[in-house]
């Protein structure tokens, strides 16, 4: 018999885990006691939230289960954020909270809250522990579940006298998990697949509109050969970035509300859309009834929940997106479909694409415009950092004029739009690709949502870099707000904001600041060279506005701003 | 138009919930809602009653399938599969009225399960429609409650539900 505490631990090395990171409180004491002699790294956050996106950037950036922990009541409540953005991003997480002992649930008693109800409908399942000797088997399957199918965060809500009571536990015959509900579908059916490859053969103008479900389930190659194969051009979502290389001439860049002109246009008049890992979410569609009116649409997805969810599909395969395309691939090749077939469309996207590119534009002002950082943030890094972002004008300006070239090096919160996700989550990102430069790209106000965990950075020395493209502005709202309210500019000026470098400084990290695009280039150089923490603080201009867009309800055509129509 | 969903789950703590809340949030009213254990007593058998297009209620039952603790969602087809719930009435009853009563009492095939002086309680099983008919019947003596259990169903014939 061992202390059921001691026995997570093993269950943790026995899973992979590597680091964890929460905060410690009442309920988790025994947790934290055993952390100490635990073979793991254990982060200390500054706040639960911080812990639970730096447990999705660790996830998104390793493709393993990120852990984070927190205390009962206030501790598990402040994790709910970062648990629903998990969900809605389909990220490996295992959330373990401490609950208050098993006599006095349900008693309102001191930090009590019903985190298993409160958490419902964001995780991919839950479990409150109320027998101690059923928990090695829950956690086992907790890691189970996070992982395989379509990922998801799992809660274990565990009672604090539970954590200390006595179990057994044999790490090399570790118990049978039992989950007769739970069978994810990862071979597609060969007769759709067949369809699909014959549809793909005698298209004219076909597209391939693939997410995020292909970084998951490690397809890019297959994308790639596919792509390559059937010379079809490419265009992702927000999630998707890095699953194909945007340096690619196939490449159209991210489609939807902010996405380039070529790859809404393309989206538009195809014949076909090849969809995989990929859920026609409203960001990326556009009005669903003007959503590429004439084409075919074969939708790939693990999740059959997703097939026909948002708009009719001819072709639906539920499957693993690496298991289906692999195969699809097989078949296409059977047909040896011409590619001399699709000329006359790579001509026509090739010209959308000379006609619109995205802006790059200069202020006549002198200003720093926010895609010359991104542009030399590129530059300097050759493209091969890992990029996080937060949430709003940075995060579109990231999406549109970073071209990501590798999968799980573009980590946003792409569902729920977390302001405050980008930094944590790099923080995790940096632990999980020590060899990689990590850099969020960030705005003010998104910053300001987690910025303590500078404190966090610094005392692990976590050399993640932050660049803040800093307009003092909620700039995204304040951007509707000129577009759709008459310019009443209600509760988006933030110009009441701390000096950052000096708020940098005085958690022990670097801070630099950039006023003139040409101090923009030596500051990167210098932020990026360090090995300490940096924060980077560009004054961009402060009405810029991301295009083009999209207004809210309008076709993906119909687009405003950006190069003209 | 109606569907019925029989949904085999795990007899754990929490399904329910689960299954409720989804509904809830996919915006669907249920009619009816019954849960009882099943021959496996490690297996509940949950038959919801739903109002909805054939398109929602399949993207709804695609969701319960996530559910970790959903094993088996059959949407029950009227013809194949048989239903019933039982209905417990308090009508109010006077001397003047008890034999009426009785008598429709006894062409519906229900039962008088108590008596006092002023009321009784009648016991009803049966389909939708005959439960709505002795409803509509003892409504003008007075009805001072009605308890219902919520529909139950199983499949007809040799086949599992």
């Amino acid at each position: 018999m061992k202390v059921a505490a001691k026995v997570m631990m093993e269950i943790f090395k026995n899973e992979g885990v590597e680091v964890v990171f929460g905060v410690p409180g009442g309920q988790v004491m025994p947790l934290y006691d055993a952390l100490m002699d635990a073979d793991l790294l254990n982060v200390l956050t500054r706040h639960e939230q911080g812990a639970v996106h730096a447990a999705d950037g660790y996830a998104r950036a390793s493709g393993k289960v990120g852990v984070c922990i927190a205390t009962s009541g206030p501790g598990a409540t402040n994790l709910v954020t970062g648990i629903a953005n998990a969900y809605m991003d389909s990220v490996p997480m295992v959330a373990i909270t401490g609950q208050v002992r098993r006599p006095v649930v349900g008693t309102d008693a001191f930090q009590e809250a019903d985190t298993f109800g409160i958490t419902l409908p964001v995780v991919k399942h839950s479990y409150l522990v109320t027998d101690e000797h059923e928990l090695p088997r829950i956690l086992h399957e907790a890691f189970y579940l996070a992982r395989t199918g379509r990922p998801g965060p799992v809660l274990v809500d565990l009672p604090g006298d539970v954590a200390t009571a006595l179990i057994d536990y044999d790490p090399d015959n570790p118990p049978k998990l039992n989950l007769p509900g739970y069978k994810p579908t990862v071979k597609g059916h060969p007769r759709q697949i067949r369809e699909a490859a014959r549809a793909l053969a005698e298209a004219q103008k076909p597209m391939i509109y693939a997410g995020g479900g292909i970084i998951i389930s490690e397809a890019s190659d297959e994308l790639r050969e596919l792509a390559a194969y059937a010379h079809i051009p490419v265009t992702t979502t927000l999630n998707g970035k890095g699953l194909f290389p945007e340096d690619d001439p196939l490449s159209l860049g991210m489609l939807g509300m902010h996405g380039t002109r070529y790859a809404n246009y393309a989206m538009t008049n195809c014949d076909l859309i090849f969809a995989v890992g990929v859920r026609f979410d409203d960001r990326a569609t556009g009005k669903v009834e003007t959503f590429a009116p004439g084409a075919k649409i074969i939708h790939v997805d693990v999740d059959p929940a997703e097939i026909a969810k948002n708009l009719a599909v001819d072709i639906p395969i539920v499957g693993d997106a690496k298991w289906v395309l692999g195969s699809l691939i097989d078949e296409l090749r059977k047909l040896d479909p011409s590619p001399e077939r699709h000329l006359p469309w790579m001509r026509q996207v090739e010209d959308w694409k000379q006609a619109h590119p995205l802006p790059l534009r200069e202020d006549p002002d002198g200003e720093i415009m926010p895609e010359f950082v991104i542009r030399k943030l590129w530059e300097v890094t050759k493209g091969e950092a890992i990029v996080t972002t937060e949430v709003g004008q940075n995060q579109m300006w990231a999406a549109q004029y970073w071209l990501a070239k590798h999968p799980r090096r573009f980590i946003s919160s792409g569902g729920l739009g977390t302001m405050g996700y980008g930094f944590p989550a790099a923080m995790g990102a940096k632990l999980a690709r020590p060899d990689l430069t990590v850099v969020d790209i960030a705005g003010d106000g998104s910053f300001q949502m987690t910025s303590q965990e500078l404190a966090t950075c610094v005392s692990y020395n976590i050399p993640v870099k932050v660049a803040i493209l800093n307009n003092r502005y909620l700039g995204m709202v304040r951007q509707w707000q000129e577009l759709f309210y008459d310019k009443r500019y209600a509760s988006t000026c933030i110009e009441c904001q701390p000096d950052f470098v000096k708020l940098a400084e005085a958690y022990g990290a670097q801070g630099f600041r950039a006023t003139r695009p040409d101090e923009v280039e030596e500051v990167l150089r210098i932020a990026l060279a360090s090995d300490a923490p940096a924060l980077m603080d560009f004054r961009i201009k402060r009405e810029a506005n991301v295009w083009p867009m999209v207004p809210a309800g309008s076709a993906i055509s119909d687009m405003l701003g950006g190069g003209e129509a | 138009m109606k569907h019925t969903l029989s949904v085999l789950v795990e007899n754990k703590p929490g399904v329910l919930v689960r299954i409720s809340g989804l509904f809830a949030r996919r915006g669907f009213n249920i009619d009816s809602l019954a849960v009882g254990e099943t021959e496996d007593p490690m297996l509940s058998r949950v038959t919801i009653s739903v109002d909805g297009q054939d398109q929602p209620i399949e993207q709804v039952t695609k969701q319960l399938h996530k559910l970790i603790n959903v094993i088996k969602i059959t949407d029950l087809d009227p013809n194949s599969s048989v239903t019933r719930e039982l209905v417990l009435i308090k009508v109010h009853a006077t001397s003047e009225t008890r034999s009426e009563i009785i008598q429709v009492v006894e062409i519906f095939r229900a039962k008088i399960i108590d008596v006092s002086a002023s009321t009784l309680i009648v016991e009803v099983t049966g389909t939708k429609d005959k439960i709505e008919g002795i409803i509509s019947l003892l409504r003008p003596f007075g009805l001072v409650e009605v308890v219902r259990t919520g529909k139950i169903a199983i499949s007809r014939g040799r086949k599992r539900t």
